[in-house]
């Protein structure tokens, strides 16, 4: 499941990547797109497309209809709800499909799946290496920050709140309470009680934002590659900032409109260059739990 | 000389179909009980597809349920079938639709010929197991069980915690000493035989009816009766996570599975593809003749376990967030902090750097900014230097270098100028190594430019900062190595403390310290001192600084730089 808006560029790849993992349907909205890419959806064999040129803000940033939709077509199904810039890595997901991990899932009695966002930057300037359709973004943005996450306790509804990465480091290092949350939980086998409450960042009821063990040990997690800074990213931090249909009075945009003037470079020495999951796990960033 | 095969199904027919035909073209007789759940269309299609093969049978069908009696029953039914129909058949093998063989069936039987009387059965005495779920091991055999624990969890738990209460003892059937094992046995005829024709057989049936998860201690219990010709190991790998369940095999674990030698393996997953096509396939006929050796696989799966019970030490994340107390470890590494050294020493980082193979920082926690090694803006792990960012979470910050830079110790100095939130988790931490000379902030007041009335208010805000942090070092919590000296004791004779730092911090050289670090001339200090309490403040963090020049009157030159012993 996915909102979208003017993400023509990104799908096809997009698509690719999610059937290579085993998504059987596709579900989007999408938001009042002038780019095709509404007409390429919907020739798509797999994709439901529902369309609204409502207001971005008003349904809570999408939330609102992404659980109207889940609740009506996703009960009692494993349900992944991504942007279309995120790439979901898990333990094994080389060799094992998606229903190899939601069957592992359901035999561990587990109802919710956590994936952290990790920002992935090129080398160089954003405008540099320019985005082709249908190319694999990490490609060009195949770099990360591995240990820089702050983790506190969100007390109301239980979940973590992650906060770090090169948009803490660049853009937010005078205000980190305001750099953006990078806890997310995708994935969870729906039920028509449930609610994602902001973004795909936490839900109720809160238990299934449980995804991590307080006790010492690990559970299993995966990793949101974000392919949030490339070529297309000056362009539509601009939009967005013009539509601001954006969280909290779009300050996270403003933020970035701001330095976006200097044409910055997220890269630096300490920078990590992507290889595989099992390069994550061993950083940190993820954990296989018990899963083996 | 035979071995045949009671199955015991209830998903992914098709693979128990295809495992099924694999043995039944292969000479060995099977017996297949499908769980009384599996739909009727579903069930008439499985029977149908296996119809062609003469030597498989289906036995009567029992209402299957995790940790019930029905499947004990249901392996009885299937196994007394599978004695009747097949004279021949001198081993049974008791299976599950989700298991795999992984060597030739020939080699199975030659290995079961060679072992004709040998029983093949995990069978292990109560107080000898440690993998036992819900806490529940001699208990299984005394107290009675009718409630099922997955579907009716509340009632399950009140009913044992009552009969604990009212201190319900059953009594063991006489002359049974009750064992446990993993359920998936492989019997000669001759003790399954004893087993299932005994007598007694009715009141143990009863019996072992209200035990819990009768399926792991039936015939592990009763074989002992009969047997003497006991290999207490399943010949099925099996392997199980910390709650009980088992794990599962993927394609990805072939190289895995060929390597254990193991006969046959479960639970597969049902669209694991390349192993049921690798496994089964008719060219798969390497003959090793070997053992069946489980440890290779052991390993990987213990090391699972501990990953989800004990998880990393000092990793936060996103599925690792410890409460207080649970973080086996609230750091990743040994690390050493250093306070007052640096005040008192021109060179102190630079000389630290020298004499021991370490990563040494100035005061990451100082006020304006992260003083990382060299200077460098950003460090390990793509820590920014940005104070705010640091304030904002000390805690991520400091544990996140410290599990960032594994591998190398760091060093860093640390102060009542800095940022003191991280205070009590450093004096927490067993990790950190902590030397304090108390007072030595008072050094660069002393040489500071500023008015007295300034100094001293400064003097009397350090003082308190750094009395509550030494505080939190001394406390009743405090788990850090530390050692403190006073200012004025450790000018006395630095030598020494300073060898047993670099001794403990594992220096490049075993030898004794032939270099010392500059020290700062403190030519007059005694009366700065004098002068703050003169102004009504209390300097006492120092120790006795004598008034006159007393360290000066002892040395009328300049200190020498070096020291040679």
């Amino acid at each position: 499941m996915s909102t979208l808006r003017n993400e023509r560029v990104r799908l096809p790849f997009f698509l690719d990547y999610y059937r290579r993992l085993g998504v059987n349907h596709f579900i989007f909205v999408d938001n009042d797109s002038d780019d095709g890419s509404r007409a390429f959806l919907t020739d798509q064999p797999d994709v439901s497309v529902w369309a609204t040129n409502a207001s971005y803000k008003r349904a809570r940033f999408g939330v609102d209809w992404l659980n109207w939709l889940a609740r009506k077509h996703a009960h009692g199904h494993w349900v992944l709800t991504v942007d279309p810039d995120e790439f979901f890595v898990y333990p094994f997901s080389d060799t094992r499909n998606l229903r190899a991990l939601t069957d592992w899932l359901d035999a561990s009695s587990i109802k919710s799946f956590g994936a952290m966002l990790l920002d992935m930057y090129p080398k160089g300037t954003l405008d540099a290496q320019p985005y082709r359709e249908g190319q694999d973004p990490f490609e060009i943005a195949s770099w990360f920050d591995s240990g820089n996450y702050m983790i506190s306790k969100n007390p109301r509804f239980g979940n973590l709140w992650i906060q770090g990465g090169p948009r803490a480091r660049a853009f937010f290092p005078d205000n980190p309470a305001r750099a953006p949350a990078l806890n997310k939980i995708p994935l969870v086998k729906w039920h028509r009680a449930y609610t994602y409450v902001s973004s795909t960042h936490n839900l109720l009821p809160r238990g299934l934002n449980l995804v991590y063990d307080e006790w010492g040990g690990e559970k299993a997690s995966g990793v949101l590659l974000h392919a949030k800074f490339l070529s297309t990213f000056a362009d539509k931090a601009e939009e967005e900032l013009e539509r601001r249909q954006h969280y909290a009075a779009s300050h996270e945009y403003r933020a970035y409109a701001e330095k976006l003037k200097d044409n910055p470079d997220l890269w630096c020495k300490w920078s990590e260059k992507y290889i595989n999951w099992r390069q994550l796990e061993i950083l940190g960033l993820m954990s296989k739990g018990n899963w083996a | 000389m035979s071995v045949g095969f009671v199955m015991l199904v209830h998903t992914a027919l098709d693979r128990a179909e295809q495992v099924a035909r694999h043995w039944a073209r292969h000479d060995c007789p099977v017996v297949i009980h499908v769980d009384r759940k599996v739909k009727r269309r579903d069930h008439a299609a499985f029977v149908e597809a296996l119809s062609d093969l003469d030597n498989v049978r289906f036995s009567q069908r029992f209402s299957c349920e995790w940790g019930t009696w029905s499947l004990v029953e249901a392996s009885q039914a299937a196994s007394e079938l599978l004695l009747k129909e097949f004279a021949e058949v001198r081993h049974v093998f008791l299976a599950s639709g989700s298991c795999l063989p992984l060597r030739p069936v020939q080699e199975l039987k030659d290995y079961l010929a060679e072992r004709p009387m040998t029983n093949f059965i995990e069978s292990v005495t109560t107080v000898d197991v440690p993998w036992t779920v819900g806490g529940l091991d001699e208990e299984r055999f005394t107290l009675r069980f009718p409630f099922s624990w997955k579907r009716q969890r509340h009632l399950f738990d009140a009913y044992v915690h009552l009969q604990r209460r009212l201190n319900i003892n059953r009594k063991i059937p006489d002359g049974l000493v009750p064992h446990l094992g993993s359920q998936w046995w492989c019997l000669t005829r001759q003790t399954l035989t004893a087993i299932l024709e005994d007598p007694d057989r009715a009141s143990y049936d009863r019996y072992f009816s209200k035990v819990w998860i009768p399926d792991e201690s039936y015939y592990q219990t009763l074989v002992r009766l009969y047997s003497t010709n006991i290999e207490s190991r399943s010949l099925t790998l099996s392997k199980f996570d910390f709650q009980g369940k088992p794990h599962i095999f993927y394609d990805d674990h072939m190289q895995l599975l060929r390597r254990s030698d193991c006969f046959v393996a479960r639970k597969i997953w049902p669209h694991a593809d390349k192993l049921y096509d690798g496994f089964l396939s008719e060219d798969a006929t390497i003959v090793t003749g070997a053992e069946p050796n489980p440890g290779k696989i052991d390993r990987i799966f213990s090391k699972a376990v501990e990953r989800r019970t004990k998880g990393r030490p000092g990793l936060y994340m996103q599925s690792r967030f410890p409460n207080e107390g649970w973080e086996n470890g609230p750091t990743s590494a040994p690390y050493a902090v250093f306070e007052g050294f640096a005040e008192l020493f021109e060179d102190f980082d630079d000389w630290l750097t020298r004499m021991v193979g370490a990563r040494v920082h100035g005061h990451l926690f100082g006020p304006d900014r992260v003083e990382f090694a060299g200077g460098q803006k950003v460090f390990a792990g793509a820590l920014s230097d940005s104070a705010e960012l640091r304030d904002y979470n000390p805690h991520a910050f400091l544990t996140s270098l410290i599990w960032n830079t594994r591998g190398e110790r760091q060093c860093f100095q640390y102060g009542p100028r800095d940022t003191q939130d991280i205070s009590w988790f450093l004096a927490k931490d067993p990790n950190a190594a902590i030397s304090v000379i108390s007072g030595a902030w008072a050094v660069p007041l002393f040489y500071s430019n500023a008015n007295f009335s300034d100094i001293r208010k400064q003097a009397a805000r350090l003082q308190k900062i750094e009395a509550e942090h030494l505080d939190a070092l001394k406390s009743f919590y405090a788990k850090a190595r530390v050692r403190i000296w006073t200012l004025a004791d450790f000018v006395e004779n630095p030598m020494e403390p300073l060898q047993t730092i670099i001794d403990e911090l594992g220096n490049r050289t075993s030898h004794r310290l032939t270099e010392a670090p500059r020290m700062v001339s403190l030519d007059g200090f005694g009366q700065f001192l004098q002068n703050l309490k003169n102004q009504g403040m209390h300097p006492h963090l120092m120790g006795d600084f004598p008034v006159s020049n007393l360290v000066a009157h002892d040395r009328k030159k300049p200190r020498k730089p070096y020291l040679v012993n």
